[in-house]
C-alpha cells in the first residue's frame, strides 16, 4: 500500500512540469532519441536530461541506449491509459443516455397534457 | 429521470468489445424511434456540451447514418454508422466509423461493428449495445488516439489539481 501511494506521488511529481508533460505528449506519438526530445527545449543538456530522470524514476517511461543514442518510450500502463480510455467511453454513454431520458421524460409530459 | 434506471459498463480487452446495457423509461416502440429517427437522434446521440447534426439517414439493411458531433466553438467531427441489419424493433447491427464531410469513411482510422438489441423490462426498455472492434490492434489504436486528444485536457486538469498536491 505504501508503495502504491509513492509510485502514484512520483507520477504526480513527475507530471508536474511543463516541460516533462511536453516529453510525455511527445512520446504519445512513439519512442524518440534523448536528443530529439530535448530539441524544442531552450534548455542546457544537463538541466534536460534532469527531467529525463525524473520521468524515468517516475516509471512513466523507459530509455534504453542503442549504440551512442538513449531512445526513450512511454510505459502506457504506467499511465494507465487504457482504464482512462475505458471510463472516458463509459461517460460519453452515459451523458448520450441522459440527454435521451430527458427526452423521454418529456414526451411523458406532453403525453398526460401537464 | 429514475434514479435507478440500470446501466452497466463492460469493457473486455481481450476480446476488444464494449458493452454497455441501459434501461430507459419508456416502451420498446418509443425508445427504438429515438434511436432510428434523425430527428430524434440529433436531439441527443452527442454528449454534452456536443449536440448532433444529421447529413444523411437511411435506416434500412445497407443504408447509412451520416452525422456531425459539433463542439460549442462549432468544428465538427464527423462519423458514419453503415447499418448491416434491421430487424425493428428487435435490435440492428452495423459498422462504425469516422468520416469526412462528405461521408467517405477514413479506410486508416479503426472501425468498429455494433449489435444493439431492444429488449422489454418490466414496464421498461433494456438497450445492450455491443461495440466489437475488429482487433486488438484497432482497439488499442483508438485507446492511443484517444490518450493523444485526450492528453491536452488531461494536462490542463493536472494543472487544476497540482497546486493543491504540492501545497
Amino acid at each position: 500500500m505504501a508503495s502504491e501511494r509513492s509510485a502514484l506521488d512520483h507520477v504526480f511529481h513527475a507530471l508536474s512540469d511543463p516541460t516533462r508533460r511536453a516529453v510525455v505528449a511527445r512520446l504519445v506519438k512513439g519512442a524518440a532519441t534523448v536528443k530529439e526530445l530535448a530539441e524544442p527545449f531552450p534548455m542546457a543538456l544537463p538541466s534536460f536530461l534532469k527531467h529525463i530522470d525524473v520521468l524515468e524514476n517516475s516509471r512513466l517511461i523507459t530509455c534504453n541506449k542503442r549504440g551512442r543514442v538513449r531512445i526513450c518510450t512511454l510505459d502506457r500502463e504506467a499511465l494507465n491509459v487504457a482504464e482512462q480510455w475505458f471510463g472516458e467511453q463509459s461517460r460519453i454513454w452515459q451523458s448520450r443516455y441522459t440527454n435521451l431520458d430527458g427526452l423521454l421524460q418529456n414526451l411523458d409530459k406532453k403525453k398526460n397534457g401537464s | 429521470m429514475a434514479a435507478d434506471l440500470k446501466y452497466e459498463f463492460l469493457a473486455d480487452k481481450e476480446n476488444h468489445t464494449l458493452t454497455i446495457k441501459r434501461e430507459f423509461n419508456a416502451d420498446r416502440q418509443t425508445v427504438w424511434d429515438h434511436h432510428t429517427k434523425r430527428e430524434l437522434l440529433d436531439q441527443w446521440f452527442a454528449p454534452k456540451p456536443l449536440t448532433t447534426s444529421t447529413k444523411h439517414m437511411d435506416f434500412r439493411d445497407g443504408g447509412y447514418w451520416h452525422y456531425a458531433m459539433v463542439t460549442p466553438e462549432g468544428d465538427k467531427y464527423w462519423n458514419r454508422l453503415d447499418y448491416k441489419s434491421v430487424s425493428p424493433i428487435e435490435g440492428y447491427t452495423a459498422m462504425d466509423g469516422f468520416s469526412d464531410e462528405a461521408g467517405v469513411v477514413n479506410p486508416n482510422m479503426p472501425r468498429s461493428n455494433w449489435h444493439v438489441t431492444f429488449a422489454d423490462a418490466t414496464g421498461r426498455t433494456l438497450v445492450t449495445t455491443e461495440v466489437v472492434y475488429a482487433s486488438a490492434e484497432d482497439l488499442q489504436k483508438s485507446i492511443d488516439m484517444g490518450l493523444e486528444a485526450g492528453m491536452a485536457s488531461t494536462m490542463e486538469r493536472l494543472d487544476e489539481l497540482l497546486p493543491s498536491v504540492a501545497a
